[in-house]
């Protein structure tokens, strides 16, 4: 046995590595060069019958040899499934542009989302948001609102009456009866608004519908005043409306509150009609059991359809009630 | 409410530089809103003249009316022209639009060939003159009223703006030209004379007896003129310039009696009513029906009456239902030469009681039931009188009255209360100004007001604050932010409400929102009964078709659904969440306690329980393949599952446990519904649709639903999580075999109770119906762990056996071998 046998070994076995063009040839090699039955191997098996100094030095020479062969062998593994496997994953390629398995495309309904997006806002304000039943008594509804019985203003809304008429249930013609459940179950400081569905009989067209919603809000605290109104609805409006968006008042009639007054936005270069407001009238106030000596409020109201037809120039009604599942996924969910 | 810029510069000093614009501008800042400017006139340009008819050709030819017309237009010569119309007749005057005249719509006149004539203008309707809408033929005039050639464009007072103005309820006085030539004033700070004033010394000798006047009841009316004059020529025609005002005013023409009442209602605002004395018998009352009997109204309208409607009536029957409408036995006929005059200061409520009960609303009720000047009654019947015998030959002969107006109290007020409403300062001196600019006197010192006697409206600090505000300009309040409360969060029930609909919208369902409204035959054909079909009915529905309450949600998802697919769709998935409004409780009568101070708790708490509980529900309806068909041609469609795993979704959102039990429950396949239980109680059901339903409503084949009662759900606990074990666990399989009438949900539960507390979870992951027999097979997954130490294969196994001899006892079970 010879060093130089022994190196060509290696030479013979990285020759043989390298040239092999896949994993199985490579297999090939492997078995002839570092297999059992290869001449390392048998040299190395060969070791035993040497004598104690050939045994030492002929020992680590074939230990080299065997870490230089296993080395190269490893490289050329490592080269061959890398190629292997570049193949294998070209092979399996796929039009991933393809349309994939999806659910219906969902959303929430404009209006759920407008209505989310104003209670968010006044939450954020401090305001908690109220709620209350549709179906109302009429003395939340209209007489504690200081609209009595024969009261004009009363016609003013044409209301859905339930029968038996005599039991005064109606179904809300605004949110504010939720107003007056809040002053009467509650103390002052009171800062909410009140999102809800309400009812009038209008003939449904393209800008009314008899099922139709709103929000209203209610301050009661000491030091309310008018100019309060006028920054809750500035700040309002901005957050509906965007930054350039300019709001006026003028004068109007509510029972409910008094001085009264009409808000207007100046919005797309026009004046429009967004909703009223004015400072709780005391009488409403006295009914409530609130001190008007110690407190003064302000009231406010839009519609929510008005909002939403306004600020994304919807022109149609029918779009809103109808259920349209082409109209009703373009809002998503709002985000 | 209209107002001609004409009529209001009769009473304010309007300076040519101001527009009609800024008028309209000055309207809203005070708080009237203009809905129009119609500017009269704008489109028009002459010449226009007066013609007299001094021939008719009548041309047969054709299969209309045609008409060669000879006019003289004061021109010397005749003009001939082609009409239409056939309303006149040689001698009348009309106006004539001559060769290049333009008529509104840029309608150019010119002379031109036609029905093999030439035209040379044309006789003009008033519609054509953009002047009324009144196109039943031309506009007739009579000699002596006009000057044959004179420009029709003056003479008819055609240009003119006209401000189209939204009064509200509690304005009353400005349903009048009086009211809004003030409101001009006060809004652009210009020179208003009160054409009340000019009245105030208006007197009439009582040359003879005249009708009596009596107010039978105190609190119907305050004050009841009555002025008597004869000798009435019928003949008496209206002037032009009344007519043209009365037309500018949105009203017609029809008398010169009632020309005049109405002239001065629109001038003044009190409604007046002329009766044909010689129809009266006896005297005048003012009283109630006092039993149903028919009345005909001027309308030709037989209506019966209520015995509390307020009446004017004679000695023997009512002539006239009291500020709403005359009678048409004691009207104004071409006979009529005897009058009596009425105006009256009803009581508001009784008008609007009046004009609501027999759903009649006039331009007199609407103004009387909005309040009108107490002291008009003397002076509006006053100019009535200086009107028609300055027209006519009709001769006072005798005033009567009855009561006296009341007007509204003085009021003190802290004139600090302005500022501290308004948010910013107003000195008292302001104050005053301000208010006395509206009518108001006011004794600065102790801030004492005495309101205009029509300002009924103006009782308390708040009112006077509203007309300070309005003076100073609402562009005057500052914007400040309330002072910030500490916090707000939506409540737990706000939070699961909004997160169940989001939950939903992002797994493919889209939320639509449908009228509550629906009717007994849908109830009906969705199979609800008993407590579950009972609602509430509305007494005036917007369509007799759906005068019920809804009582569930699918029906109105069955409509909707039933519309997208009427458009094109196929397949899709939809939600709602609301309102439904089963009778749970029957309606008490209505509790009205009183206003001026807050009710006591008792009072309030049943009025809070007068109120029925309305459930809030939200429902799924899923149709057709759960997926739009694609490329792989795999889409499957949308079964029971889906709806029960929606409905599962929802509790598990809400973090509740629940079990699961067979339904058969309307409007579901009595085979294929599940019932969702939480705390004992049933929150949702699921699954598919009644095939007759489906059937009924067009529904694709096996449409599924699902509804879960958000408001029955409990409260989410707080969690209070348990320690999570490492040590391993012990998993074994069991199958057993049952009667197929088992449910999985049945036999899952026996195996839990008799698996004891260590168990950690059951998963069913095998079910076969082919033994036969009719047994099934199901096979489940139990996974055992402790969390202090490793089970040992003792435990386990005793474990397993002990769950399958629970599931033996309970449901028949019997362990399948291999």
């Amino acid at each position: 046995m010879r060093v130089e046998e022994i190196s060509s070994w290696v030479e013979d076995a990285r020759k043989a590595f390298a040239s092999a063009s896949d994993l199985d040839s490579l297999k090939v090699a492997r078995l002839a060069h570092a297999g059992d039955k290869s001449p390392i191997a048998l040299a190395s098996r060969g070791l035993g019958a040497l004598s104690p100094e050939d045994k030492a030095s002929f020992g680590k020479v074939i230990g080299d040899a065997k870490a230089a062969i296993a080395q190269a062998l490893a490289e050329a593994t490592t080269a061959l499934e890398a190629e292997r496997d570049r193949k294998v994953l070209l092979e399996e390629v796929v039009d991933i542009t393809l349309p994939v398995n999806r659910a219906h495309r969902g959303g929430l309904h404009p209006i759920s989302i407008i209505k989310n997006e104003v209670s968010d806002f006044f939450i954020e304000q401090g305001f908690a948001v109220e709620e209350g039943p549709e179906l109302e008594s009429g003395w939340l509804n209209f007489d504690a609102l200081n609209m009595p019985a024969d009261h004009p203003a009363r016609t003013m809304q044409d209301t859905f009456f339930i029968e038996p008429i005599e039991s005064g249930m109606v179904l809300r013609t605004h949110t504010s009866p939720v107003q007056i459940r809040t002053m009467l179950t509650q103390q002052p400081p009171i800062y909410v608004v009140c999102p809800g569905r309400t009812f009038r009989a209008d003939e449904l067209d393209a800008t009314h519908s008899p099922v139709f919603h709103q929000v209203e809000g209610l301050v009661i605290d000491k030091g309310i005043t008018m100019a309060h109104l006028k920054g809750t609805l500035d700040n309002f409006a901005r957050h509906m409306f965007g930054p350039d968006v300019t709001t006026r008042l003028r004068p109007s009639f509510f029972p409910f509150t008094e001085p009264s007054a009409e808000v207007d936005i100046f919005f797309n270069n026009r004046w429009i009609e967004w909703g009223g407001c004015g400072m709780v009238n005391p009488k409403v106030l006295a009914t409530c059991g609130i001190d008007t000596d110690v407190y003064s409020g302000f009231a406010f109201g839009m519609g929510l359809e008005r909002t939403l037809m306004v600020r994304h120039g919807i022109t149609d009604m029918h779009d809103i009630v109808e259920g349209d599942l082409r109209f009703t996924r373009q809002f998503g969910v709002g985000l | 409410m209209r107002a001609p810029l004409s009529w209001i510069k009769e009473f304010v000093e309007i300076p040519a530089s101001v527009t009609a614009e800024q008028i309209s501008d000055g309207l809203i800042r005070v708080g009237f809103e203009v809905e129009e400017i119609i500017k009269q006139g704008a489109d028009l340009t002459g010449p226009l003249k007066f013609a007299k008819v001094l021939s008719i050709e009548e041309i047969t030819e054709f299969n209309k009316p045609i008409r060669y017309v000879g006019l003289d237009c004061g021109e010397g010569e005749t003009r001939y022209v082609i009409c239409g119309a056939t309303n006149f007749a040689v001698g009348d005057l009309v106006v004539a639009a001559l060769p290049g005249a333009v008529l509104p719509g840029d309608f150019k006149i010119g002379a031109r060939e036609t029905y093999g004539k030439t035209s040379n203008g044309m006789i003009c309707s008033a519609r054509e003159l953009g002047i009324s809408d009144e196109h039943d033929g031309i506009m007739v005039f009579s000699e002596s009223e006009l000057t044959i050639g004179a420009d029709a464009i003056q003479a008819l007072q055609i240009n003119d703006v006209i401000f189209d103005v939204a009064v509200n309820p509690d304005r009353g006085y400005a349903l009048s030209i009086r009211g809004i030539a003030r409101e001009v004033a006060g809004s652009l700070d210009l020179k208003f004379t009160d054409p009340v004033d000019a009245l105030r010394t208006l007197k009439f000798e009582d040359t003879g007896k005249g009708v009596t006047a009596k107010i039978g009841e105190k609190s119907s009316a305050s004050v009841f003129y009555l002025r008597t004059l004869s000798n009435f020529d019928p003949k008496a025609t209206t002037p032009i310039w009344m007519r043209r005002r009365i037309e500018k005013m949105g009203m017609r023409s029809i008398s010169l009696v009632v020309d005049v009442t109405n002239y001065v209602m629109l001038e003044l605002g009190q409604p007046l009513h002329a009766f044909d004395a010689a129809k009266i018998k006896g005297g005048l009352t003012i009283k109630r029906a006092g039993k149903a009997q028919k009345f005909k109204t001027l309308d030709g309208v037989e209506r019966t009456l209520d015995p509390e409607d307020l009446m004017v009536s004679d000695d023997e029957q009512p002539l006239a239902l009291a500020g709403t409408m005359g009678g048409l036995s004691s009207e104004i006929t071409d006979t009529t030469t005897e009058i009596a005059l009425e105006a009256v200061h009803f009581c508001e409520v009784c008008i609007a009681k009046n004009s609501r009960r027999h759903k009649l609303s006039s331009e007199a009720s609407r103004r009387l039931e909005r309040s009108v000047d107490p002291s008009l009654a003397e002076f509006a019947s006053a100019r009535f009188v200086q009107l028609l015998t300055a027209h006519s030959s009709a001769k006072h002969v005798a005033t009567v009255v009855d009561g006296e107006p009341i007007y509204a109290p003085l009021v003190t007020i802290d004139p600090s209360y302005v500022s501290k409403t308004l948010g910013f300062d107003v000195p008292p001196a302001k104050v005053a100004e301000l208010l006395r600019v509206i009518g108001c006197d006011v004794d600065e010192k102790s801030f004492t007001i005495d309101p205009p006697s029509w300002r009924a409206d103006l009782l308390t600090a708040a009112d006077f604050t509203e007309e300070v505000a309005r003076m100073i300009g609402y562009d005057k309040i500052p914007s400040i932010l309330p002072p910030r409360p500490l916090h707000a969060t939506l409540t737990p029930t706000q939070k699961r409400r909004r997160a169940v609909a989001t939950m939903l919208a992002s797994r493919g369902l889209a939320e639509v929102q449908t009228f509550p409204f629906t009717n007994q035959a849908t109830i009906d054909s969705m199979g609800f009964v008993g407590e579950r079909a009972a609602t509430y009915k509305v007494a005036n529905p917007m369509s007799e078709e759906f005068p019920l309450m809804r009582v569930h949600l699918v029906p109105g998802l069955i409509e909707v659904a039933q519309r997208n697919i009427s458009r094109g769709a196929k397949d899709f998935a939809i939600f709602e969440m609301g309102s439904i409004f089963r009778s749970s409780q029957k309606l008490v009568p209505a509790i009205s306690p009183d206003l001026s101070k807050r009710p006591n708790q008792k009072i309030i708490d049943e009025i809070f329980a007068s109120v029925p509980t309305q459930g809030n529900h939200v429902a799924g309806l899923l149709v057709g393949k759960t997926e739009n068909e694609n490329w792989q041609g795999k889409s499957r469609s949308y079964n029971w599952q889906d709806a029960i795993a929606y409905a599962q979704d929802v509790l598990q959102l809400c973090n509740l446990e629940w079990s699961v039990a067979r339904s058969d429950l309307a409007p579901w396949h009595p085979g294929r519904c599940a019932e969702l239980i939480v705390n004992g109680k049933a929150v949702a059901h699921a699954g598919e649709l009644h095939p007759r339903i489906i059937a009924a409503y067009g529904l694709p084949e096996r449409s599924v639903a699902f509804a879960v009662a958000l408001s029955a759900l409990p409260d989410s606990a707080l969690v209070r999580p348990t320690t999570v074990g490492t040590m391993p666990a012990a998993v074994q399989d069991v199958a057993l075999i049952v009667d197929s009438t088992v449910s999985a949900a049945d036999l899952e539960a026996a195996l839990r109770e008799g698996a004891g507390d260590l168990l950690e979870s059951i998963t069913l992951f095998d079910r076969y119906d082919k033994i036969g027999d009719g047994k099934i097979s199901l096979a489940f997954t139990l996974v055992f762990r402790a969390s202090d130490r490793t089970l040992t294969g003792e435990e386990v196994s005793a474990m397993r056996e002990s769950a399958t001899a629970v599931a033996s006892a309970k449901c028949g079970a019997v362990v399948r071998t291999a």
